[in-house]
């Protein structure tokens, strides 16, 4: 690993085909930031893609990558780390992969506490498929499936993450470039699992949850005092649903990374020629 | 034919049947005999019966017959649900003291004793070893040493204590003494031993144990019947290896895992049964079109949808060989034995990573979840080999970048097979994924590009037909006009109904399948047969098809699917009745 990475070492020579002033930039920006910050480079770097806008992230960075089926990247990237744990892993998604068709998945990721991070480009909208209501999107937002709105409560994604024992919970926003790669930062440094979920604004689709929004209505809790070691100042933040929170909402100091509780430590790549030694005690065993 | 001794204890779920078959299997397998056992949960009527089947010979026994010797029943129903295995002769042992049992029936022509098991047990420590006193009471009935037991018993309740293991001894030996002086020493049975070491072993264990020989590093599953016991003998053990075994949420998460594992680099594997399959085949397109090594193994049971969990089925071919959306080329082997499921595993680890594909093994539940012993040597982990590819270093990575030092994952090459960077390599960086790609494994919609990258897939498959042997697994009388061609777990019962098909003059040529994509070209074989009968266990002759697609010609066919594996004699009669109808 060399020590003079830079962010942009990170950056494939593949154009985004995001539409112009997708949210998504800010935050791949922030990811690849983070990545350098944190003494990573491409080459023990891998990224797990999901389904939608937020999939391509793989194309567009670069490092070893897969980009997978709608809502399993955690699946892939649990599978990466546990495998080779020298690898740094970040799995990218939308709102619609984490919290929809793979929120199953998020769910037990986060029980699992695998020493990887995730981040979620939250659009609360489908902007592949053009317009449909996502899992975040609110209950009156009106689209080409749901002309009266979903008429459902939006998935309160770190409300669920908490509730799943979570270890690591941060939100932030793509255009505050900074303070997203900071938080994105902490996520990598985090021992266990490290969520963000960002608000990445849709600018094609989505008209309600827009950047003027988020930047009316965000507050940060850094500047608030929170402290984000509180579990109960944490749990109050995010029920809150009157506000919109940046930053790292709650941090456990006792998380023991999977790896960690496992005895999962070693790169499992180089394997013997043969079978292992010690291989025939296990046929003696059926004596 | 082995002279063969068939046993069997029967009773309701929660009995402890299973783990007194086992003992007794043990037993007879630590003495120096060959076993081969089998669970019958069969039911003509609903509830919990279940039994535990034993067949035993000096020689090598690989499957069952409908024949039974000694039976220990501890219902009435165990008696009725067995009527048509038992003979003039059979030897019947029950407790007439258990409230159900005291009015039972022995049919005619069969010796019933009756010993009192628990009232035994009781006197020797407790009532809960009263099917042990009925192991003592069948060793004194097939004139089999009890010493022999004895070591079962050790394996068994060692680690509970010796106290346990001398009870249970006394148990044995308190039911060996009562049959001997109620009932005499005059029965017909008398089971030899031998010096031959061998071990005992059910095909699931025959799988995970292959794992483990070929380097296997990582596990994902989830629980289903009758797959769990590839991830119950992983665990705890794999560790020992460096490995690791990970229950996932559900399907979907297990094969993403395994996948996630495998682009790392390790090797990995997944084990299920058809509904599991159902699901893994959304990610199953994804791990082959990302040209990912992964071994898949699908224990099958019957089907559709829940079907019959715990019953025998061959009904997942097709879903193995054209399962999913478009069109991608994947491996399946079917192992044909326990001790194929060992090795068809190794082999399945070194094509994944030789041709970058899933492999699935398509192995049944006839041979998952049953026994048989061999000797030690069968499992020979010197004779295992290690194939991983092309794999490239940091060194070598250079031959395969282009102008602008990017590695081409997705090379096109002669032979189809890319060389393969594990994540960490400097300068092997790259991308796969399950949009169509280019060399770099990045999306493309370039219609040349996409012929390119189909053509190379399927040219694996080309590559591999001319290195690998594919060839099928021969036995019977070579020259014979009569080909029976099967797959699977069919091949123990049948290369015994071939003795039974002798013994009444009908002689036959027989080809079992382990390889069933790629697989062999039959033609020459089925061109030069006069007769041609495919068996397998489902309805509608899912391989029988593929053999006639194959072959061009019509095939004769042989289907069980009522949940029961064959069995060597019935085989045997439906091969000469599918035979002389042919011939009418």
């Amino acid at each position: 690993m060399s020590s003079d990475v830079r962010f942009t070492d990170f950056k494939s020579d593949k154009q985004p085909t995001w539409c112009p002033g997708c949210g998504d930039f800010g935050t791949m920006n922030g990811m690849m930031k983070a990545l350098a910050e944190t003494g990573n480079d491409p080459d023990n770097t891998f990224i797990v893609a999901g389904i939608g806008c937020s999939g391509k992230i793989g194309t567009y960075m670069r490092s070893y990558a897969l980009h997978g089926v709608h809502g399993r990247a955690l699946p892939v990237g649990t599978g990466v780390k546990l495998a080779n744990p020298d690898l740094e892993v970040m799995v990218a998604g939308g709102d619609g992969d984490g919290y929809s068709i793979g929120a199953g998945h998020f769910v037990h990721a986060v029980r699992r506490n695998v020493d990887m991070t995730y981040v979620v480009m939250d659009n609360r909208i489908y902007g592949l498929t053009k317009g449909q209501a996502s899992p975040t999107s609110r209950m009156d937002f009106e689209t080409s499936t749901t002309p009266e709105g979903p008429q459902q409560p939006p998935v309160n994604p770190m409300a669920l993450a908490l509730a799943s024992g979570a270890t690591f919970i941060a939100q932030s926003f793509s255009t505050d470039a900074q303070r997203h790669a900071e938080i994105v930062q902490k996520a990598i440094e985090h021992d266990g699992f490290g969520f963000v979920n960002v608000f990445s604004p849709c600018v094609t689709f989505n008209d309600v949850d827009t950047y003027d929004y988020f930047r009316d209505n965000l507050v940060d809790v850094a500047e608030e005092g929170h402290d984000p070691t509180d579990y109960d100042a944490a749990k109050e933040k995010i029920l809150d649903a009157s506000k919109e929170y940046q930053g790292v909402i709650w941090q456990s100091e006792k998380s023991i990374p999977y790896g960690e509780k496992h005895g999962v430590d070693t790169n499992t790549s180089e394997i013997d020629e043969g079978a292992p030694e010690g291989a025939m005690d296990l046929v003696r065993e059926f004596y | 034919m082995p002279a063969d001794f068939n046993w069997a204890i029967g009773g309701e779920a929660g009995d402890g049947i299973d783990s007194t078959g086992k003992i007794f299997a043990q037993a007879l397998s630590r003495s120096g005999r060959h076993v081969f056992t089998s669970k019958d949960f069969a039911s003509r009527i609903r509830g919990g019966y279940t039994a535990y089947k034993v067949r035993t010979a000096v020689d090598p026994v690989q499957s069952v017959v409908d024949r039974l010797d000694v039976l220990i029943a501890l219902t009435p129903r165990t008696i009725e649900e067995n009527l048509n295995e038992l003979h003039e002769g059979s030897v019947i042992i029950y407790d007439g003291d258990r409230t159900t049992m005291e009015n039972v029936e022995i049919p005619e022509g069969m010796i019933g004793l009756d010993v009192p098991l628990k009232r035994l047990a009781e006197e020797a420590g407790g009532a809960i070893m009263r099917n042990v006193v009925a192991l003592g009471a069948a060793c004194e009935v097939s004139d089999f040493p009890i010493e022999n037991l004895d070591s079962a018993l050790e394996k068994r309740f060692g680690s509970k204590g010796q106290s346990l293991v001398d009870n249970n001894k006394e148990a044995a030996r308190a039911g060996r003494d009562y049959v001997a002086e109620e009932y005499g020493h005059d029965f017909d049975y008398e089971l030899e031993t031998t010096d031959a070491d061998y071990v005992l072993l059910n095909g699931d264990e025959a799988i995970g144990m292959g794992a483990i020989a070929a380097g296997c590093k990582f596990y994902a599953g989830y629980p289903i019947t009758p797959a769990t016991a590839v991830m119950e003998y992983l665990t705890g053990r794999i560790e020992q290896f460096g490995g690791h075994v990970l229950q996932a949420e559900d399907e979907l998460s297990a094969i993403n895992i395994a996948l996630g594992a495998a682009r790392a680099g390790a090797r990995s594997m997944t084990a299920t049964s058809g509904p599991g399959i159902d699901l893994m085949t959304e990610t199953f397109g994804l791990v082959a079109t990302s040209e990912t090594p992964l071994v898949i193994v699908d224990v099958m049971r019957s089907g559709p949808s829940t079907g019959m969990p715990t019953k025998q089925e061959q009904g997942d071919l097709n879903m193995l060989l054209y399962g999913g959306h478009g069109e991608i080329p994947r491996f399946v082997l079917g192992p044909t034995s326990i001790s194929e499921c060992f090795w068809k595993t190794v082999e399945a680890f070194n094509l994944a990573e030789k041709y970058q594909t899933p492999v699935y093994i398509a192995a049944d539940l006839a041979m998952a979840v049953t026994e048989q012993t061999f000797p030690p040597e069968a499992f020979d982990m010197d004779a295992v080999e290690i194939d991983r590819g092309k794999v490239v270093d940091e060194e070598s990575v250079e031959e395969w970048q282009n102008e602008k030092g990017q590695f081409k994952a997705h090379a096109l090459t002669d032979d189809g097979v890319s060389p393969r960077a594990f994540p960490g390599t400097d300068g092997g960086v790259h991308m796969s994924t399950g949009l169509e790609h280019d060399e770099l494994g990045r999306r493309t919609e370039d219609t040349e590009m996409r012929v390119e990258q189909v053509d190379k897939r399927n040219r694996k498959v080309e590559t591999a037909r001319e290195r690998e042997d594919f060839s099928p697994r021969e036995f019977g009388d070579e020259e014979s006009d009569n080909l029976v061609i099967s797959w699977g777990s069919n091949e123990g019962a049948m290369t015994e109904a071939i003795e039974f098909l002798e013994e009444e003059g009908v002689d036959v040529r027989f080809l079992s399948v382990p390889y069933l994509f790629p697989r062999p070209d039959l033609t020459d074989e089925v061109e030069s047969a006069e007769n041609v009968v495919v068996v397998e266990c489902n309805a509608t002759g899912q391989f029988a098809d593929v053999v006639e697609h194959d072959t061009l010609r019509r095939v004769d066919r042989v289907n069980k699917y009522d949940g029961v594996r064959f069995k060597a004699d019935e085989l045997a009669a439906d091969i000469k009745a599918a035979l002389q109808e042919a011939d009418q």
